[in-house]
């Protein structure tokens, strides 16, 4: 590692295990993901990519090892100041995660009203976001009442609408098809140029192949040699 | 952000209706009942604390006496210990003030021969001996003067009453705390059930960056709601009992002399505050304990 992506490094991992019930998710990972860099997390089901992921964020505590995020060690966060963390974070998950019981308006609005923004400008971000991922019919709707193309495309704007500095997605066109998937990529990757770093863990090779970009290939939990993708 | 909470607290009540319902109804009934014993408490300690006031002892006398003897009557009364002043009345005037006390009712008065009431002393007794003790002895004395018929001592239950009225109010007080209890406990549950059913929100929330108060500050709200809601029914209900039981007691007194009160405002704003605060207790138990989760 030299010193100069040192210091572009926006995460750092180190030595980092995680186990669950005696068996390591993660073993020995140590990983640089550099500022506005664009990085696929790939292999196979069960490989501890959805795992990394919530490391970044606090979704789960390293077992051992440490986790760098902009400098701070998250590891050591005390649990009043993880929503701190959070929000330099834009997390597109693979279920989803939306609100049932809130509009789509109100799942986007959400993040900002967490963040203590004020009212007229909770209404003019969240509806230019929402008409960047081309929802602005839909304001109203709930999502038990939208297709996964929609939710996923809801979960992207409540993701990029507080303009985080690292975006997650995990699996973000795992349920989708071509056409969708393609729109949540291009969604991606226009933030991406806007400045964001992006993090997408997929096991989709033509996803993969769609987007110049860095790849880690985990196996077993552990940086493996990424076969011909 | 604070009507932003409202706002989600009055659509977390939408929401649960049901609920909702049945927590307030609980907290309302809580506090009807304990809201009741204090105004009964209120209107006795008014009427014991009037009638210790003006402790009067009337001493009836016997028919047929001169002037000179009630003369002698009121010169001996007037030196027993305790007593203040000893106001004539004769049997005319008792007469006239029962006919005026009984207002439309009087008209049976006029059916009499002759007035059947003796000439009587009203007796004060001095404030600072005023007590149910000083009061009997007193009336010992009087019964013991020549020419005096009788002694009507009319508060002499009132003594009794006192002892039993002080067991009801610790009964009170112990089930005033009770239902405060159970008041808490019931707002905790609901808390807990509705926290429960959300889980899923809360932890989204957490996930996208919000902090522990945003997220359970509408918990609070709806807590404090249901709390100030609750109150403000059961002193509603209370009110319609009191007009009810108000009525009925106007009914039946001849004299008038019963004057019922409700609650200040002063101490239906407390009561409204104290269950609203009730509500927040509840909440906040039942949130510290789910943060220790």
């Amino acid at each position: 590692m030299s010193d100069s992506n040192a210091r572009a490094a926006i995460i750092r991992l180190f030595h980092v295990y995680r186990q669950y019930h005696a068996k390591n998710a993660l073993t020995d990972l140590t990983l640089d993901i550099y500022r506005n860099e664009f990085l696929f997390v790939t292999g196979p089901s069960g490989a501890g990519k959805t795992t990394l992921l919530k490391l970044l964020y606090r979704g789960e505590k390293v077992s051992e090892g440490q986790v760098l995020v902009d400098g701070i060690n998250i590891s050591r966060l005390p649990r009043n100041r993880i929503h701190l963390l959070r929000r330099k974070f834009g997390i597109v998950f693979q279920d989803y995660k939306l609100i049932p019981t809130r509009s789509v308006y109100e799942n986007v609005a959400l993040v900002l009203e967490a963040g203590g923004r004020n009212a007229r400008y909770v209404r003019k971000k969240t509806s230019s976001v929402l008409r960047t991922v081309g929802m602005e019919n839909r304001l109203s709707a709930y999502p038990p009442a939208l297709s996964g193309g929609e939710q996923q495309r809801v979960a992207v704007a409540r993701a990029v609408v507080g303009d985080p500095t690292i975006i997650l997605a995990d699996e973000p066109t795992g349920s989708l098809d071509a056409k969708s998937a393609s729109l949540i990529m291009g969604l991606l990757k226009a933030f991406h140029t806007r400045g964001a770093t992006v993090v997408v863990a997929t096991h989709d090779r033509a996803l993969i192949r769609s987007i110049p970009a860095r790849v880690i290939y985990l196996n077993e939990g552990q940086i493996a040699a990424a076969p011909t993708i | 952000m604070l009507s932003l909470h409202l706002k989600r607290a009055l659509q977390d009540i939408r929401q649960n209706r049901l609920l909702n319902a049945v927590t307030i109804s609980t907290i309302a009934l809580s506090i009807l009942i304990v809201s009741a014993a204090f105004l009964f408490f209120l209107n006795t300690t008014d009427m014991l604390e009037a009638w210790r006031r003006g402790i009067r002892i009337m001493v009836y006398l016997e028919s047929d006496l001169d002037k000179a003897q009630r003369h002698a009557i009121e010169t001996r009364i007037r030196k027993l210990y305790g007593v203040q002043a000893a106001r004539f009345i004769p049997k005319e005037t008792a007469l006239e003030q029962l006919r005026a006390q009984m207002q439309r009712q009087s008209a049976i008065l006029d059916g009499l021969d002759q007035n059947p009431l003796p000439d009587a002393f009203e007796v004060q007794m001095i404030p600072t001996a005023s007590t149910w003790e000083k009061a009997e002895e007193l009336a010992r004395s009087l019964e013991a003067v020549a020419g005096v018929s009788d002694v009507e001592y009319g508060q002499r239950w009132v003594e009794r009453f006192v002892t039993l009225f002080n067991l009801f109010r610790l009964t009170s007080y112990a089930m005033g705390g009770l239902f405060f209890i159970a008041s808490v406990f019931i707002v905790g549950n609901t808390v807990r059930l509705i926290l429960y059913s959300r889980r899923q929100e809360v932890e989204i929330m957490r996930l996208v960056g919000a902090t522990e108060r945003f997220i359970l500050a509408p918990f609070y709200f709806q807590s404090m709601i249901q709390g100030a809601l609750g109150g403000v029914c059961g002193l509603v209900a209370l009110f319609i009992m009191f007009m009810l039981i108000q009525s009925k007691i106007q009914a039946v007194s001849v004299t008038g002399l019963v004057n019922l009160r409700f609650l200040s405002p002063g101490l239906l704003l407390t009561v409204v505050t104290a269950s609203t605060l009730v509500g927040w207790l509840g909440c906040h138990l039942s949130l510290k304990q789910y943060l220790k989760v």
